[in-house]
């Protein structure tokens, strides 16, 4: 299986580990609504098809990737640099000194 | 009389083997039946057989979307064990090696099981420790466990590297003398032939393409071979879950799919007499009757359905056998393939009432999946007929993940790949 990274290019999936399902949203770290903590955590769509998912070069240039891979077939057809799929409105509540 | 014995097979020798019955029936699917089983492998067909035998619900169609056998049941390393940290488990487990131990009795079909044991190898004094808190955990429930030294594991298995200078040294390990290996298919094809024997229609290459519903209530299923209804659908289909559960409009459960793979070599001389795992990694092995070495690793640690698996799984699992067994460096694979595992997010099964209406559920068996055949069909036949658990399975819940008592004999959480 092939990975194509957006620094690197094509490459073995050997470099990359898998940070799993891509689908989930993280509820805000201050939330304490568990039903929504408890989905996040242990609820999987599992799609038997195309499926988001989060990869880390780590291997590699260690970015982290947003791909979307097919589970029948085992194709990449999308990939991505996963924080420009983040929330921009985040950096609002962003660390001081933290840098993207 | 039992139909397999040995003077049935003297006399069909003699007849040109033209007498025999075929092993089980190929009926057309009724309207309706009392419980409808969805997938034919392992567990479904044990779940089936129970019913009839247990409970005396013979009303009972077991859908298979291909032919009976050809998913995980016919694709595991056909270990068999009951070595768990956690009661939950542990006395599931051993429940099942209960029922392993008279199955071949039972069925009147020689399912080989051999209880050759199953050793754990420990590398590490840490490790080491952890098997005997594990083995003492066993001997608390009454199953059997040692810990077994060096110079013994050198006589049971001649072939291990035990020097020191080994990449990982061998300190020690922990053994269940009545864990073994079972012939998987001889198990598909002995449950088939039991509950087919009871009433129950085995219907292959029927696919479920959807659920009937009355409101909420689940009251039959629709299939490439027409509309069948049933007052109970029972789901085992182990790594489709996912998919055939979103049929019943449930999107999201507390598994993923991934892919497993397995290998066997070719045929060695008889040198491996139990079945070993390794410490270090994740690898373990056995030898069948016909000498080839049957093994198998880690998943390859993403979301599949495919079936097969990628090479640097392949290169792991090779690694870590020789680290084992340098004298095998160059010994053939003569085949590998992959298997769809319903990965849960704490390791543990569930079998359970729900979640809908009028629907069970069976699933989330991991790579774990084979050695449970008879007390996950024997306990979810009960939960079937009786519409509650058994005391086996009464923590293997669906809402134990949102309920916080989850049950990780690994303690790894929720990251189903490491399970």
């Amino acid at each position: 299986m092939l990975i194509t990274c957006p620094y690197c290019g094509p490459r073995n999936v050997s470099e990359y580990t898998y940070q799993g399902d891509g689908n989930r949203t993280r509820p805000d770290p201050a939330s304490t609504d568990q039903a929504a903590w408890n989905e996040y955590v242990y609820d999987r769509l599992n799609p038997a098809g195309d499926h988001h998912e989060i990869w880390q070069h780590s291997g590699g240039c260690r970015a982290h990737l947003r791909v979307t891979r097919n589970t029948l077939t085992h194709v990449v057809t999308e990939v991505s640099f996963a924080r420009d799929a983040g929330h921009r409105k985040s950096e609002r509540h962003r660390k001081p000194g933290a840098h993207a | 009389m039992a139909e397999y014995s040995a003077f049935s097979l003297l006399k069909n020798a003699l007849n040109g083997n033209r007498d025999w019955k075929q092993a089980w029936r190929k009926p057309d699917p009724k309207p309706s039946y009392e419980v409808i089983v969805v997938g034919g492998g392992g567990h479904g067909l044990a779940t089936a057989y129970y019913l009839a035998r247990e409970h005396g619900i013979a009303n009972v169609a077991v859908l298979e979307k291909g032919w009976l056998g050809s998913g995980n049941v016919g694709r595991n390393t056909t270990a068999v064990r009951s070595n768990y940290l956690l009661p939950q488990n542990s006395r599931f487990y051993e429940h099942s090696m209960k029922l392993w131990e008279n199955l071949s009795h039972e069925l009147n079909y020689n399912v080989m099981f051999s209880q050759r044991g199953c050793l754990n190898l420990a590398h590490t004094p840490g490790q080491l420790d952890d098997y005997a808190r594990r083995g003492n955990a066993m001997r608390h429930e009454g199953i059997d466990a040692e810990l077994m030294t060096p110079a013994q594991i050198e006589r049971l298995v001649p072939g291990l590297d035990m020097s020191a200078s080994a990449r990982f040294p061998i300190i020690g390990g922990l053994m269940q003398r009545r864990a073994g290996t079972a012939r998987h298919d001889a198990v598909a094809w002995g449950y088939a032939r039991a509950a087919d024997r009871r009433g129950v229609d085995i219907i292959e290459n029927c696919e479920v393409t959807g659920f009937l519903r009355d409101g909420d209530r689940v009251v039959g299923v629709t299939t490439t071979r027409g509309e069948i209804r049933a007052s109970k659908v029972a789901v085992a289909v182990a790594g489709h879950t996912g998919h055939v559960m979103k049929l019943a409009g449930i999107e999201r459960l507390p598994i993923e799919s991934h892919v497993l793979q397995a290998f066997v070599s070719e045929s060695l001389k008889p040198f491996l007499h139990t079945v070993i795992t390794f410490g270090m990694g994740h690898f373990y092995a056995s030898q069948s009757d016909k000498g080839g070495l049957i093994y198998g690793g880690d998943l390859d640690g993403y979301n599949s359905y495919a079936q097969r698996g990628s090479l640097p799984v392949m290169e792991d699992v090779m690694s870590e056998m020789l680290a084992l067994f340098p004298s095998l460096a160059r010994v053939r694979v003569l085949r590998s393939w992959g298997g769809v595992c319903d990965m849960s997010m704490d390791g543990s099964p569930i079998i359970t009432t729900g979640p809908l209406p009028g629907m069970y559920l069976n699933a989330g068996w991991c790579y774990g999946g084979f050695k449970a055949t008879p007390a996950s069909g024997w306990c979810f036949a009960h939960t079937i007929a009786r519409d509650e658990p058994h005391e086996f399975n009464a923590a293997f819940t669906l809402d134990r993940f949102h309920r916080g008592i989850l049950i990780d004999d690994k303690g790894q959480g929720s990251t189903p790949r490491l399970h």
